[in-house]
């Protein structure tokens, strides 16, 4: 039996190609659009999601305080409030899991003939693992490198390849503001920070190298910033409250003095962001849900003006034996086909845009299976739903006038 | 005695227009056994074709009584009435009445797809019909690709598929020609002969009339005449 609607069902969108095709157009583009949409909304997401798992979990990042030139503010971490021994303290912190202190400045690097400039930054070994960061080839420096002020590097992806193209940069030695560096490892790519910085563009080595023999500073016991990593997510805000009444009691900071320092919990703003990419991702799934409405919408005009051409043809069918549910059915069944292949061609359309998009803007786009799917269940449930109304309408004509109607 | 296939009793139908109610069939009462072969005849507007709809199940009276088979229809719901209009009664139009779209075989298998029979014997059943009638050979053809005469035949064949007890048509020869319709009549005849089909047949020409053996005469909704006679053989010979 339902192979033979199946087939009557065909019979009638055959003999009305047009028509069909424009009905299913409307899905078509609804489809498409949900699908595209998705796709685009959720490259979004996976971007910031894949940012946030390369930054490392439980994360602040702890600033040095401002100078002031005649009442004027400078720019934040220019005055050396923040000491290698505050950093110390922090990580001593119950709440606190691993502290690394980060004098960081953009540098000239030299191999050979080849000249680059990267980021350079001064930190400690506790650095890698607060930000879960490994090497691919060689090992970091360890706590002996520090106090040493050992000259040893490691380097990130984007800068090894720019400086030795496809040598092994491990055991080379490479200049850092004309000072040779030997490079111990290469760390693993990270891709984009949060604000889009390539974190593979980099170059790590012991805070106390940089300090005293890189960056020149006037007080080489202090750093500008300091990431540091709460033991658990739960007690992120508790570690908070404690780095500062550590940090306001070592800098002798009276009741009413304003902090000197500044605390900000990384993971708060990424959970921001992904926040922001979700809430993106169902906006444009939202707004192209009303194409798939509108597409639904349109199956049910053309159904109901299908109906009614076709009333003789009920009354025969009616006449003949068929039941008010066949005649549903069968109605029902074509509304459903319509919305379905429609889906089909509209799905195949939009991961064909995302692709499109991707390979032509560099949009990140992520097509999931769970995206088609729920395009594909929204179209059988509009179908059945625009389909109804209709469907109901046929098989409740009254026989006679069925059979009279011209 | 065989009892009586179609009981109607004190029949009504009004229709609701717009200047209040209006009558159509007035206090109709008529009993037609098995195996009869019946011309309903009339002028137009005489209720003819409404009493047929009513017999046909496809029209419900305003009041009295339907009988068919025993059965008071009545008392049946929608789908009990689409079974019965399925199994009991095999309907012929004036205007044959085949879905365009779907093969002869197709038409024919209809009424065997809604008694829920199994596609293979759809289609032997379907075919056997066809070659009954003379058009097995143009069992994959579609309606428009043959004559009106061979339409007819073909929805003669559908209305036979569920091997129904009735056939009730509406004017069946109305679109054809004269030697065509004879055809048409003719088989019907052997139909009532042979297989003992009880037939009702509405007409307006005295010339179909004669195949029928019992004539009855509608006139402003009643039963003016109700005749019986032996025209059948006389026709025959």
């Amino acid at each position: 039996m339902i192979f033979e609607m199946l087939r009557e069902a065909w019979r009638a969108m055959a003999a009305n190609r047009l028509r069909t095709f424009l009905t299913m157009l409307g899905m078509i583009i609804g489809v498409g659009a949900v699908v595209l949409m998705l796709a685009i909304g959720q490259g979004a997401q996976f971007v910031v999601q894949q940012t946030i798992a390369t930054m490392g979990s439980n994360l602040f990042i702890v600033q040095a305080g401002w100078t002031r030139v005649s009442g004027a503010r400078g720019a934040a971490a220019s005055a050396p409030t923040l000491t290698l021994g505050d950093v110390q303290a922090i990580a001593r912190l119950s709440t606190v899991a691993a502290a690394a202190p980060l004098a960081s400045a953009n540098s000239q690097l030299v191999y050979g003939s080849m000249n680059w400039n990267a980021q350079v930054a001064g930190t400690t070994p506790e650095y890698f693992a607060v930000r879960s960061w490994h090497t691919v080839a060689g090992t970091v420096f360890t706590d002996a490198d520090v106090r040493s002020a050992a000259r040893v590097a490691v380097i990130g992806q984007t800068a090894a390849g720019a400086l030795f193209g496809t040598e092994n940069p491990v055991g080379k030695t490479m200049r850092i503001r004309n000072s040779p560096f030997l490079v111990i490892g290469v760390l693993e790519s990270k891709g984009q920070s949060l604000d889009g910085r390539d974190q593979d563009d980099s170059v790590i080595i012991p805070v106390t190298t940089a300090q005293r023999q890189l960056f020149g500073n006037r007080f080489p016991d202090s750093v500008r910033f300091a990431l540091v990593q709460g033991v658990s997510e739960e007690v992120m805000s508790q570690a908070e409250r404690e780095m500062t009444a550590l940090l306001r009691q070592r800098h002798r900071l009276q009741e009413g003095m304003e902090n000197d320092f500044s605390i900000r919990n990384l993971s708060a703003i990424a959970d921001v962001q992904a926040q922001t990419a979700r809430v993106m991702s169902l906006m444009l799934g939202a707004i192209a849900s009303i194409s798939l409405l509108v597409g639904g919408i349109g199956i049910m005009n053309i159904m109901l003006v299908s109906v009614t051409e076709r009333t003789r043809e009920i009354g025969i069918r009616v006449a003949i034996g068929a039941r008010r549910r066949d005649i549903l059915m069968q109605f029902l069944l074509e509304a459903v086909i319509v919305s379905i292949l429609g889906c089909l061609i509209g799905a195949a359309l939009g991961v064909g845009a995302a692709l499109g998009v991707n390979w032509i803007a560099g949009t990140a786009v992520v097509v999931t299976a769970a995206s088609i799917v729920l395009a594909f269940s929204v179209a059988a449930l509009i179908g059945v739903f625009f389909g109804w109304y209709p469907a109901r309408k046929a098989a409740f004509l009254r026989p006679i006038d069925a059979l009279r109607y011209q | 005695m065989p009892r009586p296939l179609i009981e109607v009793a004190s029949l009504y139908k009004q229709y609701e227009t717009a200047a209040g109610p209006y009558p159509v069939l007035k206090d109709v009462s008529l009993s037609i056994d098995a195996g009869e072969f019946v011309a309903v005849m009339g002028p137009s507007g005489s209720g003819k074709s409404t009493f047929m709809n009513i017999l046909g199940c496809l029209d419900l009276p305003t009041r009295g009584r339907y009988l068919l088979d025993g059965e008071d229809a009545a008392a049946l719901d929608t789908d009990q009435l689409a079974h019965l209009r399925n199994r009991s009664i095999g309907f012929v139009f004036q205007g044959f009445n085949l879905l365009p779209r779907a093969t002869l075989l197709d038409n024919v298998a209809l009424p065997l797809l809604y008694a829920g029979v199994r596609a293979r014997q759809r289609k032997s059943r379907a075919l056997e019909l066809l070659e009954q009638l003379g058009l097995g050979a143009y069992a994959s053809r579609m309606p428009n690709a043959i004559s009106g005469g061979q339409q007819q035949r073909v929805a003669i064949a559908r209305a036979l598929a569920n091997r129904p007890g009735l056939l009730l048509a509406d004017e069946p020869t109305g679109n054809l020609d004269t030697r065509t319709s004879r055809e048409i009549m003719e088989l019907f005849a052997s139909l009532n002969a042979g297989a003992g089909i009880t037939i009702l047949l509405v007409t307006h020409e005295m010339d179909i009339a004669r195949f029928a053996r019992r004539h009855v005469h509608f006139l402003d909704g009643r039963i003016e005449r109700d005749e019986r006679s032996g025209v059948r053989a006389e026709v025959a010979a």
